[in-house]
This record gives C-alpha cells, sequence and structure tokens, in this order.
C-alpha cells in the first residue's frame, strides 16, 4: 500500500475555513489528506497544537490563516506569523523536517488556492515520508530509565 | 441719544442728534449722488458733490450730506435749483481735470452739462482719497498715500516704488469710483485663482455643503495678514463673525459610528506622460466637472485655458487605476464619468469626442445602453491604453495642439491624434491618512480602503461592533451603490440604537485571576484593545463586551491563565486526537 500522509490543517473561521468549504462547493479537485480543525482565528493558534499534532503522529502540519490586512481580527493573522516563524526554526530540533509544517494565507474565495495549497503540502509531505517523531518518542517512553 | 425733528424736501422726519443728512436721506429713499463716500469708511467730505441746501431759520447754507450733522429743526433741499447749480459746477471742475471718466459724464449727463466750460482734462484720478483710506482704515496695509500739493497733488505709493506694504488685497481697486486703479498681476492677487475658478476668502466651500454657511480662509483672509478690515464683521447683522475663533475638538458618547470619509482623487502628476502640469489643457476628471457645472467659473461652458471652446477633446480612461505602477484596481467609475463627458462635450461644442479606452466596464442598471447611445452620437473610441500627450508636431495638422499616442489595439496600429484638450478619466484612491483612522478605530483596512466583516454577509459592518462604512471608503463605487451602502449603513447603526441592548460575542476569552502571574503580554496583543491590567489585584482583566474571542491572548499566555470560550486548549488537543484516532491507535 502507498504512504498516504496524515497532516492536520488548522484553519481560521472567516478566510481559510471558508475558503476550504468554497473549495467544495465549487468542486475542486484535492487530496482528502489534510484533516481540518477550526479556530476563530489564526492567532488562536498555540505552537504547542502544532507539537501536539506532530506527537499524536501527523505527518504533516499545516495552518491557515487571512490574507496580511485581511484578518477579521485585524492582526491575528501577523501575531500567527510571528509565532509560526519561531516555531519553524524550533521544529528541526524536536526531529521533524520544516517541510512538514506549514503556514498559508487562503482567503474566503480562494477555493483554488485551498485545492492547491493542499496538493502541494501532501506531495512535500508524502516525498518526506511517514513521520518519525511519534515512533522516536514512543520508542523513548518505552527504554527504561537508566 | 437725544431725538431731532427735520425736514427733507419738505418730509418730516425725526432722527437722532448728529445723524449725517445723507445717512437719513437715505432712509427716506432720498437719492443724494456721492463719489468719495463708502458706507464702511468715515465721512470725507472731499469730492463735494453732495452738496445740499440747508436752512436753519432764515440762513442758508450749503453743506455737504454725508458729513453734515443734522440738528433739530433744520430743512434740507437735496434737489433745489440752486443745489443743481452748485453740483454742475463741481462737475465741470471736475470734468477739467478728468473729462472722460465714465461716473463723472454720466453724472454731468444727468444734471444736463453737454459741453462744460472750462475743457476736458485727461486724467483718471478724482483724488477721491477711498482707496488711500481703505488702504489704512480698512486694510490696514498703509501702502497707499497723498504726495505732493494743491495741482500737482497724486496718490501713490512711497518714492512712487513697489511698496512692501501691499498685500496685493485689491481693495483699492474695488473701491476707487472711476477705476483708474487697476489690478495688472491677476497672479499676485491674494484672490488666487483656486482651481478653475476664483474664491473670496469668505465662501461656502461647494454648493451642496452641510451646513449651508460660509468659512473664512485664513490663507487669503485680509485680516489674518494685516490684523485690520473685518469688514464682514461690521456688515454682518446677526453678528455671526467671530474671528478669535479657532479649531476646536468636541467630544460625544455615540452608540454607533458611520463611516464615509470618501476617497481622493487620483493625482496624475506623477505620470508626466501626460502632461498633466505641463499644458493647460490637460484637465483631470474633477476639474473638467467642474468647468462643467452650471454653477462653475465658466457657468458650465466648455472652455479652453486660452479661451474658445474645443473642436477636439480626447478623454484617456484608467489613469492611475488598472495600472501596475499606480493602483492595480479598477475604479469602477471612471468609464462612467467619461462617458457622461463624451456626451456632454458632443452635446455643448459639437466637438469630434475620442475615448482612450483598455475595456469599457458599462456594468450599472441602464449604463450599456448609454455606451450604445454615445456610439450612435459618433463619440470615438479608440480601445487601447494612450501612450502620451504632448505638444511636439510632426505634421501641419499638429501644429498647435495636443497629440495623443496610441495603440490602437483593434486595427494593430501606432496612431497619433491630434486633439485641442484632454480629460484624463482619474481614478479614485483611498484617502491618505485611512490607515491611522483605521487603527483608531480598530478596524481592517487591507490596501487603504476599509474592510467589510463580510463581503457578502456583513458588508458595510466591520471587524469592530458599532463601527459602520459607507461609500468610497470601504472601495470605489459610484452614487447609486454608495447610496445604498449608506442606507444600509444606516439602518445599521440604528437597528443597533433601537434594540436599547446589544447582543455581544459569547465566545470571548476571560483570564484565570488565580493564575494570571500579570505578565501583561496579553495587554499589547490585543488588537481589540479588550485587555487592561487591574492595577489593584496586578492581573490582566478581559472586557467581554470588546472580545471578540478571536483567541491570540489565550495562544499567547505563558501560564495559560486565559481560557478562550469553545476554543479551549483542552478542546482543540482533544479535536487533534479525534482527527488523528487513526494513526493513535
Amino acid at each position: 500500500m502507498t504512504f498516504e500522509p496524515k497532516i492536520v490543517g488548522i484553519l481560521c473561521n472567516w478566510c481559510s475555513y471558508t475558503g476550504a468549504d468554497l473549495a467544495g462547493t465549487a468542486r475542486v479537485k484535492y487530496p482528502p489528506n489534510v484533516r481540518v480543525i477550526r479556530v476563530m482565528c489564526s492567532g488562536r493558534v498555540d505552537p504547542t497544537f502544532v507539537l501536539k499534532a506532530f506527537a499524536d503522529g501527523a505527518d504533516g502540519v499545516l495552518v491557515a490563516g487571512c490574507h496580511p490586512g485581511d484578518c477579521h481580527y485585524i492582526e491575528g493573522n501577523y501575531k500567527a506569523l510571528r509565532r509560526m516563524r519561531l516555531l519553524h526554526k524550533m521544529l528541526a530540533d524536536y526531529g521533524i523536517e520544516p517541510g512538514r509544517f506549514r503556514l498559508e494565507w487562503v482567503s474566503a474565495s480562494e477555493g483554488e488556492r485551498w485545492g492547491k495549497v493542499v496538493t502541494e503540502i501532501t506531495e512535500e509531505v508524502r516525498k518526506l515520508g511517514p513521520a518519525k517523531f511519534r515512533q522516536a518518542r514512543k520508542a523513548k517512553a518505552a527504554t527504561p530509565a537508566a | 441719544m437725544k431725538t431731532i425733528k427735520l425736514k427733507i424736501n419738505g418730509i418730516e422726519t425725526e432722527a437722532e442728534d448728529r445723524t449725517p443728512i445723507l445717512a437719513i436721506a437715505e432712509k427716506l429713499g432720498i437719492r443724494i449722488p456721492t463719489l468719495c463716500h463708502h458706507p464702511i469708511l468715515e465721512p470725507y467730505g472731499v469730492c463735494r458733490i453732495c452738496t445740499v441746501e440747508v436752512r436753519v431759520g432764515r440762513r442758508i447754507r450749503m453743506v455737504t450730506a454725508c458729513n453734515y450733522p443734522a440738528t433739530n429743526g433744520i430743512e434740507v433741499l437735496t434737489d433745489s435749483e440752486r443745489v443743481r447749480r452748485d453740483r454742475r459746477m463741481i462737475l465741470e471742475w471736475f470734468m477739467s481735470r478728468c473729462g472722460h471718466v465714465p461716473v463723472i459724464e454720466k453724472l454731468a449727463a444727468e444734471y444736463g452739462i453737454t459741453e462744460p466750460r472750462f475743457g476736458r482734462g485727461d486724467e483718471e484720478c478724482i483724488l477721491c482719497g477711498l482707496c488711500v483710506r481703505v488702504c489704512s482704515d480698512v486694510v490696514g496695509a498703509h501702502a497707499l498715500g497723498f504726495f505732493n500739493r494743491g495741482t500737482t497733488r497724486v496718490v501713490s505709493t512711497a518714492y512712487d516704488e513697489t511698496s512692501p506694504k501691499c498685500i496685493s488685497c485689491g481693495a483699492c481697486a474695488y473701491v476707487c469710483p472711476t477705476g483708474c486703479i487697476k489690478i495688472e498681476d491677476d497672479e499676485m492677487l491674494i484672490r488666487k485663482e483656486l482651481p478653475l475658478g476664483p474664491l473670496t476668502p469668505v465662501h461656502i466651500p461647494f454648493m451642496q455643503a452641510i451646513p449651508h454657511k460660509p468659512v473664512i480662509d485664513r490663507e487669503s483672509c485680509i485680516h489674518f495678514k494685516t490684523g485690520d478690515c473685518k469688514i464682514c464683521e461690521k456688515v454682518c447683522e446677526v453678528k455671526a463673525i467671530d474671528h478669535t475663533q479657532t479649531d476646536h475638538v468636541d467630544e460625544f458618547d455615540v452608540g454607533a459610528v458611520i463611516l464615509a470619509t470618501g476617497f481622493k482623487d487620483f493625482d496624475p502628476s506623477c505620470m508626466p506622460e501626460y502632461g498633466y502640469g505641463k499644458y493647460k489643457n490637460v484637465l483631470t476628471g474633477i476639474e473638467f466637472e467642474r468647468m462643467n457645472s452650471a454653477s462653475g467659473p465658466t457657468g458650465g461652458r466648455i472652455l479652453m485655458a486660452g479661451g474658445g471652446e474645443p473642436k477636439s477633446v480626447a478623454i484617456v480612461h484608467c489613469v492611475g487605476s488598472r495600472d501596475e505602477r499606480h493602483h492595480k484596481y479598477c475604479s469602477r467609475v471612471c468609464c462612467m464619468y467619461a462617458l457622461k463627458f463624451a456626451h456632454l462635450i458632443k452635446e455643448k461644442t459639437g466637438a469630434e469626442v475620442y475615448n482612450f479606452y483598455i475595456d469599457m466596464r458599462c456594468f450599472g442598471k441602464g449604463y450599456e445602453e448609454f455606451y450604445h447611445r454615445l456610439l450612435e452620437e459618433e463619440v470615438r473610441f479608440v480601445r487601447g491604453r494612450a501612450a502620451s500627450v504632448s505638444d511636439f508636431p510632426l505634421n501641419h495638422t499638429e501644429v498647435g495642439k495636443l497629440v495623443v499616442r496610441v495603440e490602437d489595439t483593434l486595427i494593430g496600429q501606432v496612431r497619433r491624434i491630434p486633439v485641442d484638450m484632454v480629460v484624463l478619466a482619474t481614478g479614485l484612491e483611498p484617502q491618505a491618512d485611512a490607515k491611522d483612522l483605521a487603527r483608531t478605530l480598530h478596524i481592517s483596512c487591507g490596501d487603504g480602503f476599509f474592510a467589510e466583516r463580510h463581503p457578502k454577509l456583513a458588508p458595510v459592518s466591520t471587524a469592530t461592533e458599532g463601527i459602520f462604512i459607507a461609500g468610497v471608503c470601504q472601495g470605489p463605487k459610484d452614487i447609486p451603490d454608495t447610496v445604498a451602502q449608506a442606507s444600509a449603513a444606516a439602518s445599521q447603526a440604528q437597528t443597533l440604537i433601537c434594540m436599547g441592548e446589544i447582543e455581544i460575542e459569547a465566545a470571548t476569552a476571560f483570564v484565570n485571576d488565580e493564575i494570571c502571574s500579570g505578565c501583561r503580554i496579553c495587554n499589547t496583543l490585543c488588537s481589540l484593545s479588550a485587555i487592561r491590567y487591574d492595577e489593584e489585584k496586578k492581573i490582566s482583566v478581559i472586557n467581554d463586551v470588546l472580545c471578540k474571542g478571536c483567541g491570540t491572548c489565550a495562544a499567547a499566555c505563558p501560564s495559560a491563565a486565559i481560557t478562550a470560550r469553545h476554543f479551549t486548549d483542552q478542546q482543540i488537543f482533544s479535536e487533534i486526537e479525534g482527527v488523528l484516532y487513526d494513526v493513535r491507535t
């Protein structure tokens, strides 16, 4: 069986979630690998959510919000941008390839773009193969303390 | 004050003691000719033309009406044979000095002088002194004065040189009864021509201004230059003018705010290829609109800078809009106002009209029909963005014309079209300070136009509850759309006010008092300013009414003291576990 990556998508309610909705109503074709969680704003995304997803076995994480300047809460997406940049730098230290994580801007009218973004991240994660983070953690937990 | 009784031309009347006869006569509607008199100046009594006959008891005196104070019991005759004889003599003396001045000639004709006995002089100034007095008493510039004595007396500036004290107000020329003071350099006038039309310092900004009341322009008002004048204050009967007034800030408590801050017209000076500012016959849309206004400077006539109607006019579309260098968006209104202009030019002048367009966007009700009507009116449409406007002729047909260079994409050729006038259909752009206002009101503002909460479902609401937007401040739109949006914004505001109570977001965030360490990280993060630091308790507090529940603070709280209702960390963790159920097991 070919490897089908499991990707967790955390989407802002106003732009990206609606955009993903539009992709559905517009019958845009894209891989079914992203499992979506809705938050009110990309600013709500605590970096621990991303790490939790990886820890629970996700092969990739996609955070999507409104385009800069379009945030429903004025500038939540800028705050997300700041946090996610830092997180991106830290992922390698955890042994997670940075390619497995993405922050994207998808507006409510960009159904096509949502499809494109999902296709891209799915392809990229497929190339990287299954994430080792969960297994590594499990193995470590299983090893009795010296 | 004592009231006196007197008779003028046999009419008995009452007046305050020592009122000048001229003022009393004016009230009775009796006309006495004057030359050196002006209601805003003190009487001077120098021209003598207002001479009247005054009888006090048996004594008869000839006096000047403008400055003779009336006393009790006098009898005044303003048009007796003796008065007419004296005035004739005065006029003849005037004519011996100024024989060809219209105002004197008109008076002379009234008094039956056909040929003056002492000949006709060629002077223009009658030395009435109105200019000297207005300059010092009213304007306060003291630039003019009398020089020399007797027959060589003249009005001039000091040493007959251009006076540095002159503020170019033009008051002297305005009061001069003979028209011997002329303004030579119009550019020097305080009432400098504003774009297409003169404006007095006291004016109503525009016809539809609300409130419809005059304002004083500090730049050109004489009072703010010399500290004097204040004529407007003197003539205003209700005493509404106050020169000491300054701008002040008023504070209002309101339940809703509607933003209708409009737009700024695109300034094509930054596009040297169209020669705006270089060639006088290159106008922007709004300038041409002003010219077409019946209450405008040309009274609605389409005139070129040098006078005369144009024989051909070019209308350049998409100036500043749909242009990578300036604004990428379409300004929406330009196509239709350009068509209106084309129609007006055809109707008023019959000139040849060329439209240089990229696409004709006639999107509204009846708009396409209007476009077809213009096609039938033989307005020319050339599909292609105009490349340049220049006055450099390549052949005799282009001499003295503005030449528009354009690639006609329908015939695949570069064309040069000579015209008399070019109208640039300038686009709309956001107000320069729109972003500051957006920041103040906590609303979002993408490219300078305020963002609505939802493009379809909340088109006049903003991210901040109670703030609504209408008109071009939200995005380029024409008048019908603006009115529709304004009505929507008004009713939304009204709805909010009428409810008495407001519904607030349920999914807000709250701070756990016991965990909050008072680090204040969240305070600055909140873009709606809903978080306040409680100095007494040393913790941060979230205002439930302002909070919209975005959760940014909850994500940032280092001690996890903030919980975003309905989107708690625990809930999201469970969701993550849920969506990954198959890999976890």
